[in-house]
Order: C-alpha cells, then sequence, then structure tokens
C-alpha cells in the first residue's frame, strides 16, 4: 500500500498520538471484558495494529483533526459521527475478520471503520446512503491506497447480492430491523455486528452469528462492566 | 399604574415559557431547553436583584423605565431565540466536547435577557406602587393566565415561530401603552406593533433543528420527501415519503421473517421517530410482517378478538389486530394531527382504516378513555414508544404517565374479558428495566386485585430488539404456553417467563446474565421479598403509582457513580438522562438564586438598614411563600390532570382557572390590608391548609366516581375545586409586599426577588420530591411552608422612624 502522505512532517505528530490512542484503547480493552463468558484481553492484536495503521486525521473535517485521536466520537457533518476508537476496535474484533474474509459494510459513514477493516485484512464492501459522503469517502480511500475497498452509495437495505455471501456483515447506521436480505447474505458460520443507541451517548453493540443451518443466534454485548445488577446492598 | 401592560408583559412572560420549551423540543431536545428555561426564569430574580441595588432612582421616570423595559422584553425574545439557534450547540456532544459548555452558557445568557427585561417591569411596578401589590400582582397573574391560553391555543394555528413573534409583540404593545405621551401615538404605533409578526419572512425566522435528530437524517437519504407539516402544543408532527428508497419500518420483525413491510410514510414527531403510515390494499394477508413480531403474541391464543389499542399513532397495531382477524378494534390516540394523517390526509394510502366498519377511531386520552367506557375488550394493547432513542434516553423520564401506574392496570383489568390480556409492548434495554418494571406494576396491580400468586398470570416474550408482554386475570394455562412456545420458536423469539415457568433454558438472544429468571425468582416472592428486590435493582423498578406516576424514571444514586466512571467507555446509556437534568437544574436555580438574593445585601446594606420587620423575616416569608405556591400548584394540577383526562387541555384549563382564581384573590387582599388587621395573612393561610388536606383526603375517592363523568361536567368539578384554593393562595404574597411596602418600602424588589428565586428553585424542586415522596407529599411540605410562612409574616412595627433616618426610602 502506498501512502505517500506519510511523508508531511505534520504526519509525525499524528503518528504519535495515534500510538498514544492505541495503548488508551488497549488499555480499556484490558479493564473491561464484554466478551461472553468473559476473561481475557477482549481485543485482538491485528485489531490494535489496525488502528495503529489507520490515519483517522484523514476521515475528519478539518477543524475537528486535532481531536481526532482522542477516544472519543466526533461530528463529521451531515449529522454523522465517527464512533470512539474503542467502540470501532471493538466491533472489528467481534467480526472475527480473517485476512482475505469478505466484509459487507452498511453505512460507510467518512469510512474509518471500512479503512479498520481493509487494515485486518478484509475486502470490504461498503455502502452508504447519503452521497455525499459516500463520495468523500470514496476519495478518501482512493488517498490513502485502499485498493480492497469496494465502496457504493445506495440503499443498503438490500445488501450487495452480487458479492455475497460474506463472512461478516457490520450494520453502522441504525437498524430498525435486521434486513432479511442481509442475514441470507451472510455465509453460515459469519458474524453480524450492529451497533445499538447513538454514538455520543454510548453504544451497546449486538453481536449475531449465523450457525452451519442457517439458524441465527444474537448476543448483547455492553462495553462496560457494570455488575452486578442485584445483590449490592 | 399601567395594569394593563402589566398584564400584557405577564401574558407574554408566560407564553415565552411556553414557547420555548417547545421550540426546543423541535430544534434541540426537549430537556436541555428545561434546563436553559428554567435558569433564564432566574431573570425574575436578577430584576429583583438590580432594582434592590438602584433603589427608587427609577421612580420619577417610572413610565418611561417600564416602556423601555418592556420595549426591550418584546426586541429580545424573538432576537434571542434566534441568535440561539444560530449558536453551533450540540447538546449530544456536551460530555466529550468542553466547546459545547461555552455554547451552553452562551444559551443560557441569550434566554436570560427576555426574562429579565420582563421581571423589571413587573419589579419596577412592585417597587413604585408597593402598597397597590393586590392590584399588580392580580393584573401579572390574570395576564399570565390569558397568557397560558394564549400560546396554546395559537400554536394549534401557526408555526411556533410564528407565535414566538405574536408573543413578543404584545410586550411591544405593553411599552406602547405605558408610554408617558400623546395618545395620537398610541393609537398609531398599537395597531403597528400588534401588526408586525405577520409583516416577518418566515425564511428569516424559520427553524433549523439539529442535524442529529432523526429526520433531519432521514431526510439526507435520496429520495426523502417532507410532505406535511402539522404542529400543535402536543408536537410538530412531519410526513415524509420515499418512492426511491423505501422505509421499511418493522421493529422488532424475527430475523427469520419471510415477509417484508409494504410501502410506508414515515410520521416524525418533533423531529423524532419515525413511526410509518403503512400502505393497506384491503387485504390483510398483505401484511403478513406483522404476523412475525413479538407484539404478535396475544393473537396465537385469542380467536377474533375485541381489541383496545391505546394510543394508536400511525396506526401500525390497528394493522396488526385486523392482520389476525381482530372483530372490532377501537383505537385511541391522544394527537388529533397524527390520528388525522391515517383518518383524512392519507386515509386512501392507508386503505382508509378509520373507516372501515369493524374499526373505531377515538381521539382522546387513552386513561379517561378507559375510565369512561364500560365495554370490555379480549384484548388490550400498549404499543412500543415510536422510537428506541426515546426509551434509551430516558429523556420522557420526568414527564408523568398515567398509563403505566398500578391504578391504570387495575382500570384496564377491569375492562378485560374474563380470558382477556393485556399486552404492553416495549424496546429490548440492557440491562433491563422498564421491562422489569412493567411487570413489577402488573405484579402489584394484581395483589390488589386479590390475586395471591401473580407471576403464573404473566408471559413475556422478546427478540434482540422489542419484547411484549402479556398480563392476564387468570393464569396462563399448560395449553397457553404450548402455543405460545411454537409461536416463539418458529420466530426465533425468547421466553422469559411462561405462565408461572422460567423461559426456554437455550435462547436465540443470550443475556451475558439471567437477568429475567433473577427478576422472576423475585417477583414470585412475597410482598416484602418483592419489596427486597426493588431495593436492591441498580435501576429504579418499584411500581409506578398514580402518587408517584414516573414510569420512565429508572435512576438510583447508587448506580450513578459506576455509571459515571463507565462514561467513557460508552456506559452512558445505562443512565437516564432525566433525573440528572433536573438535579442539575436544580443546582444551577439554587446557586444563581442564592447570588441574586445576597448580592443586593451586600451592595445595598449601607442603605437598607434593617427595620422592625427584619429582612429576616422579610426572606423567611417570600422564601416559604414562593416555594409553597410553586409545589403546591404543581401537585394540584398533576391531580387535577388526572380528574381531567388529556394533559393538554386540562393543563391549561387547571393553570387558567388557578391562575385567574389567585388574580382574583390578590385583588380582594387590597380588602384584607385595607381593613387594619394586624395579621391579614392568618384567613388566608387557614384557608389554604384546610382546603388542602381535605382535598388530599377526598380526591382519590372523588377520581374513582367522576372519571367517568363527561368532560364538561369534570372540568366543572375541576374548575369549582381550584377556584377557592387558589383564590386563597393568590393573597399572600400582595399582603407581604403591602405590608413591607408600609414598613420597609426599600425591601421591596428584594423581597420580589427572592420570591421569584424561591419560585424557580421550586419548578424542579416539585417533580424530585414529587418522585421521592409523591404528590401527596408535596402537598403535606406545601401546606407546612405556607403555616412557615404565617409565621413569619413581617409584622409591622416602627419602622418607618428608623428606615428613614437610613435615609432608604
Amino acid at each position: 500500500m502506498h501512502k505517500e502522505w506519510q511523508d508531511d512532517p505534520a504526519e509525525a505528530v499524528y503518528a504519535e498520538r495515534r500510538v498514544a490512542m492505541v495503548d488508551e484503547v488497549a488499555q480499556m480493552a484490558q479493564e473491561v471484558s464484554p466478551s461472553p463468558g468473559g476473561g481475557g484481553p477482549a481485543l485482538s492484536p491485528a485489531v490494535l495494529d489496525a488502528i495503529g495503521r489507520v490515519p483517522r486525521h484523514r476521515f475528519v473535517p478539518e477543524d475537528e483533526r486535532r481531536y481526532a485521536y482522542q477516544n472519543y466520537p466526533l461530528s463529521i457533518g451531515h449529522g454523522q459521527t465517527i464512533s470512539q476508537p474503542y467502540i470501532v476496535a471493538l466491533m472489528t474484533d467481534l467480526l472475527a475478520v480473517k485476512p482475505g474474509d469478505r466484509v459487507l459494510e452498511i453505512g460507510t459513514g467518512c469510512g474509518y471503520q471500512t479503512a479498520v477493516l481493509a487494515e485486518v485484512g478484509a475486502e470490504v464492501y461498503s455502502i452508504e446512503i447519503v452521497e455525499s459522503l459516500a463520495q468523500q469517502a470514496a476519495e478518501t480511500f482512493m488517498a490513502l491506497g485502499y485498493d480492497q475497498i469496494h465502496a457504493q452509495a445506495g440503499d443498503g437495505y438490500q445488501g450487495w447480492p452480487e458479492h455475497a455471501p460474506f463472512d461478516g456483515i457490520i450494520v453502522t447506521a441504525g437498524a430498525p430491523h435486521v434486513p432479511q436480505p442481509l442475514v441470507e447474505q451472510l455465509k453460515p458460520g459469519g458474524r453480524m455486528v450492529i451497533p445499538l443507541g447513538d454514538t455520543w451517548s454510548g453504544q451497546e453493540l449486538l453481536l449475531i452469528r449465523k450457525d452451519e443451518n442457517g439458524k441465527t443466534h444474537q448476543h448483547n454485548v455492553l462495553p462496560v462492566r457494570f455488575v452486578p445488577l442485584t445483590g449490592g446492598h | 399604574m399601567p395594569l394593563l401592560s402589566i398584564a400584557l408583559i405577564s401574558c407574554a412572560a408566560l407564553g415565552l415559557e411556553i414557547l420555548l420549551m417547545r421550540l426546543f423540543a423541535i430544534v434541540q431536545w426537549h430537556h436541555f431547553g428545561y434546563l436553559a428555561v428554567s435558569l433564564a426564569m432566574l431573570g425574575y430574580g436578577a430584576a429583583g436583584a438590580a432594582l434592590a441595588m438602584v433603589g427608587d432612582r427609577p421612580h420619577p421616570a417610572f413610565h418611561k423605565a417600564f416602556a423601555i423595559s418592556a420595549l426591550l422584553f418584546g426586541l429580545t425574545a424573538p432576537i434571542a431565540f434566534l441568535a440561539d439557534q444560530a449558536m453551533p450547540f450540540n447538546a449530544l456532544e456536551i460530555l466529550w466536547d468542553p466547546r459545547q459548555w461555552l455554547w451552553l452558557s452562551l444559551q443560557y445568557l441569550l434566554l436570560f435577557v427576555p426574562f429579565f427585561f420582563a421581571a423589571f417591569c413587573l419589579c419596577l411596578a412592585f417597587s413604585r406602587f408597593g402598597g397597590q401589590s393586590h392590584r399588580i400582582y392580580g393584573a401579572d397573574l390574570w395576564g399570565a393566565s390569558a397568557g397560558g391560553l394564549l400560546a396554546l391555543g395559537l400554536l394549534f394555528m401557526l408555526p411556533p415561530q410564528r407565535v414566538l413573534l405574536v408573543v413578543a409583540s404584545l410586550a411591544l404593545a405593553a411599552a406602547v401603552l405605558a408610554w408617558p405621551s400623546r395618545r395620537r401615538i398610541v393609537y398609531f404605533l398599537l395597531p403597528a406593533v400588534l401588526l408586525l409578526p405577520w409583516t416577518i419572512p418566515d425564511k428569516l425566522i424559520a427553524l433549523h433543528p439539529s442535524q442529529y435528530k432523526s429526520l433531519s437524517h432521514y431526510l439526507l437519504v435520496p429520495g426523502a420527501r417532507t410532505m406535511a407539516e402539522k404542529h400543535s402544543p402536543l408536537g410538530q408532527v412531519t410526513v415524509v415519503e420515499n418512492r426511491l428508497m423505501l422505509l421499511r419500518h418493522a421493529p422488532g420483525l424475527s430475523m427469520s421473517a419471510d415477509s417484508e413491510p409494504p410501502e410506508q410514510l414515515g410520521v416524525f414527531v418533533d423531529g423524532e421517530g419515525p413511526g410509518a403510515i403503512t400502505r393497506f390494499d384491503g387485504r390483510p394477508e398483505s401484511l403478513a410482517f406483522l404476523g412475525q413480531m413479538p407484539s404478535a403474541m396475544p393473537y396465537q391464543l385469542l380467536h377474533r378478538p375485541s381489541v383496545l389499542v391505546l394510543g394508536a399513532g400511525a396506526g401500525m397495531d390497528v394493522l396488526q389486530a385486523l392482520h389476525h382477524g381482530a372483530k372490532s378494534v377501537d383505537a385511541v390516540e391522544l394527537d388529533a394531527n397524527v390520528a388525522a394523517l391515517v383518518a383524512h390526509d392519507h386515509a386512501a394510502f392507508a386503505g382508509r382504516l378509520y373507516q372501515l366498519p369493524q374499526v373505531k377511531l377515538h381521539v382522546a386520552e387513552a386513561r379517561s378513555f378507559v375510565a369512561g367506557s364500560r365495554q370490555r375488550f379480549d384484548l388490550i394493547v400498549l404499543p412500543l414508544a415510536d422510537t428506541f432513542g426515546t426509551a434509551s434516553a430516558g429523556l420522557y423520564g420526568l414527564a408523568e404517565d398515567y398509563l403505566h401506574t398500578t391504578e391504570a392496570f387495575r382500570f384496564y383489568f377491569r375492562h378485560l374479558e374474563p380470558d382477556g390480556m393485556l399486552v404492553l409492548n416495549c424496546w429490548m434495554q440492557l440491562p433491563p428495566r422498564d421491562l422489569i418494571k412493567l411487570a413489577t406494576t402488573a405484579v402489584e396491580a394484581l395483589a390488589q386485585e386479590g390475586v395471591v400468586q401473580p407471576v403464573p398470570h404473566l408471559v413475556l416474550l422478546r427478540s434482540w430488539q422489542t419484547a411484549a408482554l402479556a398480563v392476564k386475570r387468570t393464569p396462563f394455562t399448560a395449553q397457553e404456553v404450548t402455543v405460545l412456545q411454537a409461536f416463539a420458536e418458529a420466530q426465533g423469539f425468547d421466553f422469559e417467563w411462561a405462565g408461572g415457568r422460567v423461559g426456554n433454558e437455550a435462547p436465540h438472544h443470550r443475556l451475558d446474565q439471567p437477568y429475567f429468571a433473577e427478576a422472576f425468582d423475585a417477583l414470585s416472592g412475597t410482598a416484602r421479598e418483592r419489596a427486597d428486590f426493588y431495593r436492591r435493582y441498580k435501576f429504579h423498578i418499584a411500581p409506578s403509582s398514580d402518587d408517584r406516576p414516573y414510569f420512565q424514571h429508572f435512576f438510583t444514586w447508587r448506580a450513578f457513580p459506576e455509571i459515571l466512571r463507565l462514561k467513557e467507555r460508552g456506559g452512558l446509556p445505562l443512565v437516564e438522562m432525566g433525573y440528572p437534568v433536573l438535579v442539575a437544574t436544580w443546582l444551577q436555580a439554587v446557586v444563581f438564586g442564592a447570588l441574586l438574593i445576597l448580592l443586593p445585601l451586600r451592595v445595598a446594606k449601607w442603605r437598607a438598614a434593617a427595620g422592625s420587620i427584619g429582612r429576616g423575616r422579610v426572606f423567611g416569608y417570600f422564601a416559604a411563600l414562593g416555594t409553597a405556591f410553586m409545589l403546591l400548584e404543581m401537585a394540584f394540577l398533576q391531580k387535577f390532570v388526572l380528574l381531567l383526562g388529556h394533559p393538554l387541555y386540562a393543563a391549561a384549563a387547571v393553570l387558567t382557572a388557578f391562575l385567574f382564581f389567585a388574580g382574583a384573590g390578590s385583588r380582594v387582599s387590597g380588602r384584607l390590608s385595607a381593613g387594619g388587621h394586624k395579621m391579614p395573612m392568618f384567613w388566608p393561610a387557614i384557608g389554604i391548609v384546610l382546603l388542602g388536606m381535605t382535598y388530599l383526603a377526598a380526591l382519590p375517592s372523588l377520581l374513582a366516581i367522576c372519571m367517568s363523568w363527561p368532560l364538561a361536567a369534570r372540568l366543572a368539578l375541576g374548575v369549582a375545586l381550584v377556584a377557592p384554593l387558589a383564590f386563597c393562595m393568590g393573597m399572600p404574597f400582595p399582603l407581604g409586599m403591602t405590608r413591607v411596602a408600609s414598613a420597609e418600602s426599600g425591601l421591596l424588589p428584594w423581597a420580589y426577588g427572592v420570591n421569584a428565586c424561591f419560585s424557580v428553585m421550586s419548578a424542579p424542586l416539585a417533580t424530585l420530591l414529587a418522585i421521592e415522596i409523591g404528590f401527596s407529599g408535596v402537598v403535606m411540605l406545601a401546606l407546612g411552608l405556607y403555616v412557615a410562612a404565617l409565621m413569619t409574616f413581617p409584622v409591622a412595627g416602627h419602622a418607618g422612624s428608623r428606615h428613614k433616618e437610613a435615609g432608604y426610602a
């Protein structure tokens, strides 16, 4: 991957901040164990490496760049947000992507999540309903040399049947229900991740697994440790 | 004395308060509006403080000062809101981005300005004509009473931003009328200012809702088009269509669903939603998707049921009933604008749903509809709130909800056929709170109906997104449970409580903790064990009641520190924002109120030597009054709202009556002051305490008897009950002001400010207290404060001579 932008001296500063951000995300993941059954660090090293490589500042508007490596969500215009890095990392981790996996993303937004998926080795198919955002993201992907990202503007409800089935599906836009076409386009053994709630107040994640018989199993992942619910006095 | 101008100022000020809350609900989120407007109301206290510090210097040019202040009020009211709208404040970002605090502070400051000038007019009048406080206060209250009605009435006809201009023009009219000049100017200017609101172009006053609201998002989707927009005090309703990229709204739809919703129109209220009007071609089988949601559960057991839908919205639950062959559907909807979308505006699209012979639409408040109905139903449905956002953010946590209380559930039970079912739908939230609270409220209601083992009367079915809790007057039978289990298995839903048994062991949607099994165990126990469970749970899940009708209040202080620590890790959905916002509102009012009360004392003390009545006594009296009036008004407002049904009309009627009769009381209090009584406050205080206690004791029985009466009769009864209480409550303030005026007039603005500050502090306090001790507790506290006010009534002494010596008068 050719990244000429890395020659820019200002990029060194961003790179430093990125390292600090990764440390923070990793530490947060150590403290929280959202995985079913609990125990152990929640994020794989591959995911941490990926967020360490993606230049987040390139995905946010100019006036927000100095906050790009803070571990919190940012506004990117059009009423859209870029999720907290910890949540992006967690969603990527929950998809359990392996290099070469085919991943469908519904809701490209600014493209940061897409780029992280690409950095863990996925072939990403991403659909964005707002045309101007889709165009902007496509330009960023091109500038950063992400050849394995295939993005288009359109309605994500029908998925992308031409490239189905997918090993993973990530639905970053709010979903009133899980569209049946997406369930159908998920490979048996595949995973789907959907964030619930809004970006600002924090998100709970829904992990859907499709078993070999095509049956779905869902699990809610709360990215925080909030226990026990009863019993405390 | 410009009594008409005073009334107009109060009319405009109350109108402005109502409008700002409405406008904030549209452009931002209403709790931040509440926060900002509450602080802005401290403009009343600030005006008192300012005048206390400048003393009687404005008195010689009273009319000019009054008119200029009124003019500034009229000008700054719309300007403040428009400037506020232009600020890049994003309420959602406030916990992440420190810049938002700056914008919020500026928002406070902007909104504070018009209220300051409004209050300055009133305070100036009290200060200049303190001996006639009863007339000023009377005009103030009557003006306010008209302002509430006017604003609400106009909101049915005009967009809120236009109503804002009308309200502002009233303040300008007050300025013209008060101007100490030739009549000709008055005759020329008065029509001009009243016509002013109609000359401002729409573009200049257009609303710019937050880009983060659901409607703003949806309008970015290619093909989305706003078809219609309707206004009422209940909300701004927007209908959106998209033929290019279809809206598909089917919350809770099974992941195994083999059907999809047909074409739909999005319905947004105050920019939040969507709800959906679904195209209906008259064939119930075309709506197969409605059979693949958790809310379809009751129809697996009921054959051709008679159905009552409480909160029909855009009609999805009515269609669901028709899809399942209901023999009759009674659809109750509060908002006439929403009902009209399906009944008239988009009737053809919606298959003339409300014209079908088996469907009856009732535009009414659900609780009073049930109370007034003699019909029994096989199924009573409380549908989902329109958005998950509403449920998750707890935005309405502090709105009184009389549909989800033990008393309401008992009403529903009595309107069910012996084998009928009450079904409560809600969004899934984890860790669960509203579902558990629905269950605790249902269990408590069943227990109050004499059911010894309530849990076998409950079935809970959930998907990953929505859930349905079914409650029967009789226990669910094994056969019924088997039928429901087959439905759940086919759709990939999970049982939690199946008529006295814990649900399936291998769930489709796995939770990280057995939340529902724990709740099941606790609810199966004795009343004491249940109470212990309510206490131990990290969210407030104790049953909701008519005395503490805050169903959406789940906040507990116990869990708060832990949630705060989790803030930066996305733990914030665990806290319902309503309660902390209310506490913050109260705290900011206390801090700024204290400053406004203390500042004049510091600055003006060299001039205002304490007279015989003493500043402490004046403080005690007006602080107690400001608090007691607001607490009592808000508590009885709620009690009467329940009697009258419709929250909006009832609140408007009761508030208007309250202010009107209080104004009458104020006028009459002049005679008590003039009568030379040493303690003129005695009889009004006794009247308030006796009436308050009588109402408290008698209202529950009265409500049970009268809720089925026709609205006109209930309205007449409500006004008859309000009248004597409000009449007495209108007296103590002017009595105190008149007494201060005669003894130490320099303290008048300060006394006014103390009263205003405590009133503003008491508005959020009333809700906080109602949550903790119930409305009955609030009433008792308020009555106690009236007794305290009686004991601190400024008794006349020989203040005059000392006062004059101090060179203040």
